[in-house]
């Protein structure tokens, strides 16, 4: 059950949307800076597949410049290869 | 009261949870503060009470050489969580996906947690004791059969400070072999050639708080976005925060740094050397030198040509320096004007001309910054030089922003291979042929004189090959997996697994290495053990034993002093294991005792997420040569340049010669090797953890679609890439997230099941000895 948090930046003028976004997907938290284009985000996915599939949908998301990641925890045991 | 004891594990597994997000947002928010000063969450409310549910405890990351300060979360016995500590400098509270998911690189399912020995084929498991008995008898029984020189040890830019320190002075001090090496001979040894050569001394004159003051970034051959990721991040912020910030990507293929940055310039690969010297002929031609900073810091000198590449046995080269003439080097450079180094580079002389009026723009501070792509170069010292020559002229140096900066691969490649000296002509302090550096570590290891062998022996591919020969017959591997990363790996692994050689590997997983082992020892990994490593920039980071070491593994610092013992240099290896680092590191620290490397004690190192070299007087040093903030400098002056006996800083006159192997009717590829974001050197820990794994799960070729298309190639599919040593099958990346030029191809080396340097060639920087990965001749075939 892997928890992360990131910095998101979003492209020029594009902070509202790019909060609007975020808190459409599942498992995400978003916690919009007041006085800076910026955004913390925290994701709470379920399972490593889970986790994923939300940083594939992530990457798609238009209004999104970078995700620079502060925090992670997963203390799931690691599958066979 | 719950009466169900299934309902308080909910309950406490939804508390834990909540305090763990609570945790990551504010990781998050702390992070944000450091990079922008002032900025608020109104909406933040920070809960308190949960603290006693998990402990932070502090350690740098053990992957690249950027050297985050992470804070490890720690519940019971487990480490189960990661986030960057805001009082680093490095990273301010960032990390990179590796890093963020370091932990669980711990608790692989295949760990190695007891020792093996090789007994009738089979590999069995013993208790540890019982093994090192086995190491420590085949040192004897090797020595006294063969000599000193038949013993080696071969360790790694992963080695702790105490690590390669122990190996050192148990193999140079106490057997008297200089058969000591690491893998950091294979990602750095270019760049301290290149510091010597130029400098007189090793490792940068700069910091990372260079990039907070530059206005032009430029990246030699270094996709930093993927291989020094925080570090690009932070580019990045300032280019936000500042506006007057450029990035220019030098590159041989496009990349994600590529994307990034403002500017994406192509080269063909070796011809980094030509632009190089095209941009110093466009500054003198312009007028852009800084004359006063050149006559006061510069002089100017040349040195053998037409070098060799290394390619045969026993290969020896020794450079031969010259003075010359300001007016001598400009007509060298005569040959490089930007018209026609294009022809030879395909970098157009308006883009040459572009990189050199940044550099010669007195009102631009410039960053260059580099590493494998420099490094990994048969020609790897000559383009270290050329960069530093560029700063020179124009006077961009040792100031805040202003900064040549190498890069180093891995955490401790400055910390524990360059600076406390786990090459074969090094020593903790200076090198084993000069008779004062051998009688201070003499005297330090309270060994009789005479102890130390002046001559160096092997360098890294030089120790394979007479391992392959005969001429080493036992080598102890620690902390790396040479029978992945040798180029042309065949004859290596064919060598390793001869009659009559012994093979000890000190590990943490299974991999290609302990597949040839006939001793392996199950090491404690990073936070399992106390320790130091040495990052980039100078800074020495100290970790404490975090968690427990799993089953028997043991530090590869007690194993080595285990050995020691038992091979009767208990009055050299006399530490309890309480307090053992400490004692090494104070030990160490004596052969540094002097205001140009002055180490800091080990009191401060345990308090500090980080402290920086040379430490004089309760005072980090951020830029050196320079008397603003270097103590070493005399005083009165500008900049001083003290590595070099002439007080001077040296420009080199190194011309451009090709690669080794170039491609051919035949060959008609140029293969390049690298690296991933996701996976660290051969995937051996990063391939086990789930969220990296299922990110990259396998390697692949970085294909041309025109090649592509002429191969009749389409993503995925396999694709046989076919050099004069051997050939791998794999499937085909196709405008994937990196896309090479046409005519060349890229493979990351992080996945065992494809051995890419059963392809490469062995080729070498003659004055480094640092082999060339990113260089070879390749044909493909559809498979």
């Amino acid at each position: 059950m892997p928890i992360f948090s990131y910095l998101a930046m979003p492209i020029e003028g594009a902070k509202e949307a790019l909060a609007e976004e975020l808190k459409a997907l599942s498992f995400c938290e978003v916690l919009p800076a007041d006085n800076v284009d910026l955004l913390v985000l925290v994701t709470d996915a379920p399972d490593e597949k889970a986790q994923q599939d939300l940083l594939e949908q992530l990457q798609k998301i238009p209004s999104l410049q970078s995700l620079s990641m502060t925090f992670g925890c997963s203390d799931e045991l690691q599958p066979e290869r | 009261m719950n009466s169900n004891p299934r309902d308080n594990e909910v309950t406490m597994n939804l508390d834990r949870r909540s305090f763990i997000k609570c945790a990551a947002a504010l990781s998050a928010v702390t992070a944000a503060g450091s990079i922008f000063p002032g900025i608020s969450f109104a909406d933040w409310k920070r809960q308190e009470g949960a603290s006693g549910m998990i402990t932070w405890k502090k350690a740098p990351c053990r992957f690249c050489g950027t050297g985050c300060g992470l804070l490890i979360g720690v519940s019971g016995d487990r480490a189960v969580a990661v986030k960057g500590d805001p009082n680093s400098s490095v990273n301010k509270g960032l990390c990179c996906v590796k890093g963020y998911h370091s932990v669980q690189a711990l608790y692989g399912a295949d760990r190695i947690t007891t020792a093996k020995v090789k007994r009738n084929g089979k590999m069995v498991e013993v208790p540890i004791q019982e093994a090192l008995d086995i190491v420590a008898a085949k040192i004897k029984e090797t020595i006294g059969e063969h000599g000193k020189n038949a013993v080696a040890i071969y360790g790694s830019g992963q080695w702790t400070i105490p690590d390669g320190y122990v190996a050192s002075k148990l193999f140079k001090g106490c057997l008297g072999t200089n058969n000591v090496e690491a893998n950091a001979r294979l990602c750095m040894a270019s760049a301290v050639t290149g510091f010597m050569t130029s400098f007189g001394l090793d490792e940068p004159m700069g910091c990372y708080e260079d990039i907070d003051h530059a206005n032009v970034f430029i990246t030699w051959g270094n996709n930093m976005a993927e291989m020094h990721p925080v570090l690009f991040s932070r580019m990045l912020s300032n280019r936000k925060l500042r506006k007057d910030v450029e990035i220019i990507d030098f590159a041989t293929r496009s990349t994600r740094s590529s994307q990034a940055a403002d500017k994406s310039i192509l080269f063909r690969p070796q011809t980094d050397l030509a632009v190089a010297n095209a941009i110093c002929y466009e500054i003198i031609r312009n007028n852009w030198v800084n004359w006063d900073f050149v006559n006061k810091n510069v002089s100017f000198h040349k040195g053998k040509t037409n070098i060799g590449y290394g390619l045969e046995d026993n290969f020896q080269f020794t450079d031969k320096e010259e003075p010359l003439t300001f007016e001598q080097y400009k007509t060298f450079l005569e040959d490089y004007s930007p018209e026609k180094v294009e022809k030879l580079s395909g970098v157009s002389a308006r883009d040459i001309k572009y990189m050199a009026a940044l550099y010669g723009d007195p009102a631009k501070k410039v960053t260059s910054f580099w590493c494998m792509g420099m490094n990994q170069h048969s020609r790897g010292t000559w383009i270290n030089n050329l960069v530093y020559n560029i700063h020179l002229l124009v006077g961009k140096i040792s100031t805040p922003g202003n900064s040549p900066f190498s890069l180093t691969g891995q955490p401790s490649a400055c910390g524990t291979v360059r600076e406390v000296g786990t090459l074969t002509h090094a020593l903790p302090h200076g090198a084993v042929a000069n008779p004062e550096d051998r009688a201070l570590a003499e005297k330090i290891w309270d060994l009789p004189e005479g102890s130390i062998d002046p001559k160096p022996t092997y360098h890294t591919v030089e120790m394979f090959r007479a391992l392959d020969r005969g001429d080493i017959r036992f080598i102890w591997i620690q902390v790396t997996n040479p029978m992945v990363t040798m180029p042309k790996l065949t004859r290596y692994r064919d060598g390793a697994k001869k009659e009559g050689r012994f093979i000890v590997v000190s590990d943490v997983y299974p991999t290609p290495t302990t597949d040839v082992a006939d001793v392996i020892l199950p090491a404690a990994m990073w936070i399992e053990k106390e320790g130091m490593f040495g990052n980039s920039e100078r800074r020495t980071q100290h970790f404490e034993e975090i968690v427990p070491p799993q089953g028997e593994a043991m530090s590869d610092t007690w194993q080595i002093i285990e050995v020691a013992r038992r091979l009767g240099f208990e009055k050299q290896f006399p530490w309890a294991k309480e307090d053992y680092i400490g004692k090494i590191w104070e030990e160490y620290r004596r052969f540094h005792d002097n205001p140009k490397h002055n180490m800091a004690p080990y009191t401060v190192l345990k308090e500090r997420p980080g402290v920086q070299w040379p430490f004089v007087n309760g005072k980090e040093t951020r830029w050196r040569y320079n008397p603003e903030y270097d103590p070493a400098c005399d005083k009165g002056r500008d900049f001083h340049f003290y590595g070099q006996n002439d007080n001077r800083a040296w420009i080199w006159a190194r011309p451009y010669e090709p690669a080794a192997e170039s491609p051919d009717k035949e060959y008609n590829f140029w293969l390049d090797t690298g690296r991933v974001i996701e996976h660290w050197h051969t995937g051996s820990m990063t391939m086990r953890i789930p969220v990296l794994y299922n990110a990259v799960p396998s390697s692949y070729v970085e294909i041309h679609p025109d090649d592509a298309a002429d191969l009749g190639v389409v993503n995925g599919e396999m694709v046989k890439i076919i050099s004069r040593r051997g050939s791998v099958t794999m499937p085909a990346s196709i405008l994937g997230r990196g896309v090479p030029p046409r005519g060349q191809v890229f493979v990351p080396f992080f996945d065992e099941r494809y051995l890419i340097n059963e392809v490469t060639l062995d080729s070498f920087c003659p004055i480094s000895k640092q082999p060339d990965y990113k260089k070879c001749a390749v044909k493909l075939e559809k498979a």
